[in-house]
């Protein structure tokens, strides 16, 4: 068998041009994009969303949706198997030649590992399509090659995860069945589409290094498409930055992260938040947002008298969820979302609250909020100077209490209500809690939107016709109606672009620091805590497993869960690069494998010791006999 | 599977009992009963004497007794004048209008009724699913708007009016007798395979002319459903997998979109056997729609309460099949509970 030409790229993409038809004529959503991929190698493809590159892995795959057309260029494929080229982009989407590559030498993974797999069909059945389809296998065979790419991704018993559906399986092992689906047919180029946005850092950093293994093993390009600067200096030999559909810079990570050249790129790494920012350091959005403070806000806060006594404090919050199940083998099952869980948050401070998904932290921002009733424990939370229990309060203090506490949501599409104006959104609150006439709502309201850096002219407008960062501020908008004390943000910018998150942390701090805001700050993104929070609590398994100041917790974290936390972000840089094999070892968030004093089994408590001034760490001890 | 079968059985007894009480308390809440109506009508005409025979069926049928007796004494559950002799006992009641057994009124309508609820389900889903998916595969092409055209027409003409027309053309065209279940020659006969044929036949106009509403609120949920689904991530991803279009609709979205489908089949019932009194009594079809109207209005309270809870029996078995049906399509009803995040 002949060698295929070495040098010659597996994908070539020249001058690509794709027109999306709108509401109101053709929009160019790529403009004149030329893209090599070498054999082997890992390009990865940066822009922030809505930037084309999105699009041009639908149209390397054929799989533009209706609207999308390709104008001009070349999508030239060079298969290293049979050494032929061919040019996608003269293909058309539904021919047999097109389905012939789609999946079979050029595969896809997808951003969302909940939604991507059919929830109807078993794991073993939607990868076993892949080889029956393409390499006419039997079911038998199917199933066999179904299983050793399970587990060449590391799945915990392949033979029985082929007959498992995918609601039985977590994020992570979802997203492991993906790759493994893209894998089937050992596929010359693997497009990876924010293949780990979804995931929790952990996770993220063992996905990742599962697909440079595999990636060794198969000798495949990766196309890497993403926004996250620190997965692409993990990752990738090649970088292309994406801006409205034109490629700004491109060339190795070398060139680009150590010489930057384009005003763009060197604006997209100063919004990403780092852990070696200097104290009082700012991130600079690429689009600053201009904001007015809103008068009320600050005449209410000097109504409020100072006193320096813990705001809210949680004292052995305990939360059992018991899970029923009702298919074959009944028999309910027990979640710990909170086992004894103790903070304070002081007035006036911010605590960030850092775990992974499933480690309690929603959990105790619904507690804190009153929507959740803990199942042992107290939730003191201070009003006008008295602490008083929020399983105690009567339905009218409880009413009163929600203009005390106010909640930023995690996703901007739907949590405002898309048939009602903004106007509409940011006044409810104030007629549901009576404040003012119809006149004094008004100004409150053009307040607000001014104070979040919107016109009086959006207040008009349905949420549909703003972006996600611009409703996340209107949410923020809607959440300061009432003048709280205490804002609670539930991972408020893990669903926005790395530049509108800059422009949103910076909106946040801002807002604390004028306005004398108390924040609890749940995100599972310890760099985003970091630059916000001035405390950080740490959540695994439903406890929590440490808390400190912030810099204590970056430089000084004792319990091995922060550590490996710490241990697993990306960082946007190459010469902090991860150490992908000692991180998949670990199994840091199993409570049990954890050493010790740091073990906690079944039924200890989980009681935290001071080891530094301010810097609790988890040391569980034998539960003491109940009095 | 066989445990949520059996769960799902058991679960029809208490509501049985339910509905079957409901449906006596309603058709007891109108002032009176069909012998005191008579007993009314005969004092008006001056016949004393037949009173005392009235009065002699009311205790005969327990209907001196009190609420809640008559009702157990109905379902079976208490003695009355005969002993147990209520429904559970087999015993579906006497009716005065026909001064017969309900058994003998409407014995030979059930089986028709049956026959032909059941004939209009097939078409109803027959019609509607390969309808449906063309209509959300082909979303705004001409065969979209000419059958949601067809469709609108179906649910906006009156079924009876609908129901004259197709008979008479069948009765130019194929020279079918006009009304009936069958042709007269057969009526009364014993089965034969002609009479079969007869009655296939006489099936068609009717089951087009009830099923048409119902095809057409099919198709346009069938194609919602579809459309919702067909945007999905995971359609994207067998996409990429190199499937065909068609291949790919049928293994993947059309699942999806087939819960609320086959959801509907219990709700179908009661719907068919209201919806087709009109049409029963315009085409002088044998069932039991017509029945229950006359049963509603002379107050022949056991028959019409007999009626009432076979269409309640009938929707109950649609409910019970479409909930197993369900369960065999959809994992997650079968495996349900289980963690959703």
């Amino acid at each position: 068998m002949r060698q295929a030409d070495p040098a010659l790229p597996v994908l070539d993409i020249r001058d690509l041009v794709i027109d999306f038809a709108g509401d109101d004529g053709m929009m160019r959503a790529v403009d004149g994009v030329s893209l090599r991929v070498p054999r082997g190698s890992t390009v990865a493809l940066v822009g922030e969303s809505g930037s084309g590159k999105t699009v041009i892995s639908q149209a390397i795959l054929g799989i533009l949706p209706k609207k999308g057309r390709v104008v001009s260029g070349q999508m030239l494929f060079s298969d290293p198997q049979s050494d032929k080229t061919v040019d996608l982009a003269a293909l058309h989407p539904s021919s047999s030649a097109m389905r012939a590559i789609r999946g079979d030498r050029i595969s896809i993974v997808f951003q969302e590992p909940m939604t991507a797999l059919s929830p109807l069909h078993t794991i073993g059945d939607q990868l076993g399509e892949v080889v029956r389809l393409h390499r006419g296998a039997s079911e038998k065979e199917a199933r066999q090659i179904s299983a050793e790419m399970l587990r060449l991704v590391q799945f915990p018993d392949p033979e029985r995860a082929l007959s498992v559906y995918p609601f039985e399986l977590s994020g992570g092992l979802r997203q492991r069945a993906v790759i493994a689906m893209a894998l089937m047919c050992q596929p010359a180029l693997l497009i990876a589409d924010e293949p780990t946005t979804a995931l929790d850092v952990t996770i993220q950093a063992e996905v990742l290094y599962l697909i440079r293994r595999v990636q060794a093993e198969l000798h495949m390009a990766v196309l890497l498409i993403t926004h996250d600067f620190g997965v692409v200096a993990n990752m990738a030999d090649y970088v292309s930055v994406i801006y409205r559909g034109r490629i700004m810079e491109s060339g190795t990570i070398d060139d680009v992260f150590r010489r930057p050249g384009h005003p763009y790129l060197k604006s997209l790494l100063n919004a990403v938040p780092r852990f070696d920012m200097a104290p009082g350091e700012r991130l600079q959005p690429i689009r600053p947002i201009e904001t007015r403070p809103a008068m009320f806000l600050h005449q209410a806060r000097e109504a409020k008298p100072i006193v320096s006594a813990p705001l809210l404090e949680l004292k052995g919050v305990s939360k059992l969820y018991h899970l029923r199940r009702t298919g074959p083998g009944a028999g309910s099952r027990t979640i710990r979302a909170m086992d004894e869980v103790s903070l304070k948050v002081e007035r006036g401070e911010c605590l960030g609250l850092v775990g992974q998904s499933g480690s309690g932290k929603t959990t105790t921002a619904k507690v804190i909020l009153g929507a959740e009733t803990p199942d042992a424990g107290k939730v003191l939370y201070r009003f006008n100077g008295e602490a008083r229990d929020l399983t105690g309060l009567t339905s009218a203090e409880r009413f009163a209490f929600r203009r005390r506490v106010q909640l930023i949501f995690q996703d901007p599409f739907s949590s405002l209500s898309p048939r009602m104006t903004v106007r509409d959104i940011l006044a409810e609150p104030l007629i549901i809690h009576d404040v003012g006439s119809p006149d004094e709502r008004y100004e409150r309201v053009k307040e607000l939107i001014r104070m979040v850096g919107l016109n009086v002219s959006h207040l008009r407008r349905y949420p549909h016709s703003f972006s996600g960062g611009q409703r996340q501020r209107i949410g923020i908008a809607r959440a300061l109606a009432l003048a709280p004390e205490m804002l609670l943000c539930d991972e408020p910018v893990s669903a926005l672009d790395v530049s509108v998150q800059a422009q949103i942390l910076n909106l946040l701090k801002d807002l604390k620091a004028e306005l004398g805001l108390t924040f609890v700050f749940v995100s599972h993104n310890l760099a985003v805590v970091d630059y916000i929070a001035d405390r950080v609590a740490v959540m695994c398994a439903g406890r929590i497993v440490e808390i400190a100041g912030k810099k204590a917790i970056i430089e000084d974290a004792r319990h091995p869960y922060t550590q490996a936390l710490l241990k697993a972000i990306p960082t946007p840089s190459l010469d902090q690069k991860l150490d992908f094999a000692a991180l998949t070892e670990s199994g840091a968030s199993d409570p049990v494998q954890w050493p010790e004093p740091y073990r906690l089994l079944d039924g200890m408590h989980p009681a935290l010791q001071e080891v530094a001034p301010g810097h609790l760490v988890c040391m569980p001890r034998a539960r003491q006999k109940a009095a | 599977m066989l445990r949520y079968t059996l769960r799902r059985l058991l679960g029809m007894v208490p509501t049985l009992l339910v509905i079957s009480f409901l449906i006596f308390l309603i058709i007891e809440l109108p002032p009176g009963d069909y012998l005191t109506n008579q007993i009314a009508a005969l004092r008006a005409a001056g016949e004393a004497a037949s009173a005392d025979k009235i009065a002699f069926l009311r205790t005969e049928f327990a209907l001196d007794r009190p609420f809640l007796e008559r009702y157990l004494i109905w379902i079976g559950l208490w003695p009355g004048p005969a002993g147990f002799s209520g429904l559970l006992q087999g015993n579906w009641g006497w009716s005065f209008e026909y001064n017969q057994p309900v058994q003998t009124v409407i014995g030979p309508a059930l089986p028709l009724t049956i026959i032909l609820n059941f004939a209009t389900i097939l078409f109803v889903y027959a019609v509607s699913l390969p309808i449906g998916v063309y209509s959300a595969m082909r979303q705004y092409s001409f065969g979209d708007y000419f059958f949601t055209f067809i469709g609108y027409i179906g649910l906006a003409t009156p079924n009876f009016l609908l129901g004259l027309i197709l008979l008479y053309y069948f009765n130019v065209w194929f020279g079918m007798s006009i009304g009936g279940l069958m042709d007269p020659q057969y009526v009364d006969q014993p089965w034969s395979l002609e009479k079969v044929g007869s009655v296939l036949s006489h099936l068609i106009v009717p089951t087009i002319v009830i099923g048409t509403a119902g095809t057409a609120g099919m198709i346009r949920r069938l194609r919602a459903n579809l459309l919702d689904e067909l945007d999905r991530q995971y359609v994207t991803t067998a996409r990429a997998k190199g499937l065909s279009e068609n291949r790919l609709v049928a293994k993947y979205p059309l699942r999806m979109a087939l819960n609320p489908f086959v959801a509907d089949i219990g709700n179908l019932i009661p719907s068919l056997v209201s919806g087709s009194v009109i049409v029963s009594v315009v085409l002088n079809l044998p069932t039991v729609g017509p029945i229950l109207l006359d049963a509603l209005q002379s107050q022949d309270q056991f028959l019409a309460g007999f009626i009432l809870l076979f269409v309640a029996i009938l929707t109950l078995i649609g409910m019970l099949i479409s909930d197993i049906l369900l369960a065999v399509l959809d994992p997650r009803i079968r495996l349900g509970g289980a963690v959703r995040r």
